[in-house]
């Protein structure tokens, strides 16, 4: 009798989990809000010797549109607050804050449009747009992996590259690299 | 050759020379750049100053073992004969303090970026990565380094000091050779 229950449970559960996994992206079609409570934007950059500087933004915004007959028209668009910057040490972000990096009291928002997203599997795309920090624009990708769709709630695992010297924040070059790996949960809600 | 042995020569040679202005130029430097670089508004500008201040550190604790290791080698030549029983005891006495400091503030500072929470690597020079030495960090290290880091600093340069007045007074109210020699190699040293 249990065993038949749980024959049944682990048979329904093979089911139910590839089904969630395997959402496609077409799927997806609307618009959502980013919700900052369940997504994160966390960030590292290596040194040398080993080990990296690792950090997250507390505060952001954004939004993403899946096009209903296009993936390839959606867009994605979201802002950071730089002066949410936390790494846990203080004087870092203090650091971080100053006009030495972000400089977040003249430029307190980091701003991302994308141009173009492409599809690149069933549930992943490659979004390519224009990254704005302290007064300079630059064209970055990211890429995009679907992690789930339920309850009018979607949820993109998003990894990406930055050279942080092109928006005039390469202080602590060649010590810290110059490569920013930026590692996103957004979790979205159809608004 | 001088019949004197050694330690006996009345002047030091070249590399003492070199050494000492060298060692003096960096230890007078690091106290100005170690002053200006924690008051600077400009985090960015701190920043790179600390690093160049840990770079010349290293290069300042390389040059002061091979110093020691050459003083070793060759004690100091004697004084000249005009120098006072109280001067002829202190002298020493300042030049192992002085040897003491040398030491002691770089290591310090080696301690102080070991110790440091903010785990920020050392590259002499942007050159190679100096591993940090075997001490716990935590922020109370980080301060106690800190502070014995500026008390030595603090009291070196005052030992510098009493040492170039010292230096002054041989030369200009004792008219003798004890600045001077430190200039120019003897030639002993010359032939050598």
């Amino acid at each position: 009798m249990y065993a038949r229950i749980f024959g049944f449970a682990a048979a329904a559960a093979c089911i139910a989990m590839p089904v969630f996994a395997a959402v496609a992206l077409g799927d997806a079609a609307g618009s959502y809000i980013i919700r900052p409570g369940s997504s994160s934007i966390h960030f590292s950059i290596g040194k040398l010797g080993g080990g990296g500087l690792d950090g997250a933004f507390a505060r952001f915004k954004g939004s993403i549109l899946i096009d209903n007959s296009d993936v390839g028209r959606s867009q994605v668009n979201f802002t950071i607050f730089p002066e949410s910057v936390g790494t846990g040490q203080s004087r870092i972000d203090a650091f971080l804050r100053s006009d030495a990096v972000f400089d977040a009291a003249d430029n307190p928002e980091i701003q991302f449009r994308s141009t173009s997203v492409k599809r690149t599997g069933d549930t992943s795309a490659l979004v390519t747009g224009r990254l704005t920090a302290r007064g300079k624009t630059f064209q970055e990708k990211f890429t995009a992996d679907l992690g789930g769709l339920k309850a009018g709630t979607i949820k993109f695992h998003v990894t990406g590259k930055v050279l942080r010297s092109r928006y005039g924040m390469d202080v602590g070059t060649p010590i810290y690299s110059n490569v920013v790996d930026f590692d996103m949960t957004l979790t979205g809600r159809r608004g | 050759m001088s019949a004197l042995p050694k330690n006996q020569t009345a002047g030091y040679g070249w590399t003492a020379i070199i050494l000492h202005w060298l060692i003096a130029a960096l230890f007078i430097g690091q106290f100005v750049l170690g002053f200006v670089m924690v008051r600077l508004s400009s985090q960015r500008t701190a920043f790179e100053l600390i690093q160049l201040h840990k770079s010349f550190g290293f290069l300042l604790l390389g040059l002061v073992i091979l110093r020691i290791a050459w003083r070793l080698g060759r004690p100091a030549p004697s004084l000249p004969r005009s120098v006072g029983p109280f001067e002829r005891r202190a002298a020493p006495l300042v030049h192992l303090a002085l040897y003491a400091f040398q030491l002691a503030l770089p290591l310090s500072g080696w301690a102080l970026v070991s110790v440091s929470v903010l785990e920020i690597p050392t590259v002499p020079f942007n050159l190679f990565v100096m591993p940090n030495l075997p001490l716990g960090e935590s922020d109370t290290a980080e301060s106690f380094w800190a502070a014995t880091h500026w008390y030595l600093a603090y009291a070196g340069i005052g030992l510098v000091a009493l040492h170039l007045a010292a230096a002054l007074r041989h030369h200009f109210w004792l008219r003798d050779t004890v600045l001077t020699r430190m200039i120019t190699a003897s030639s002993h040293h010359d032939r050598e």
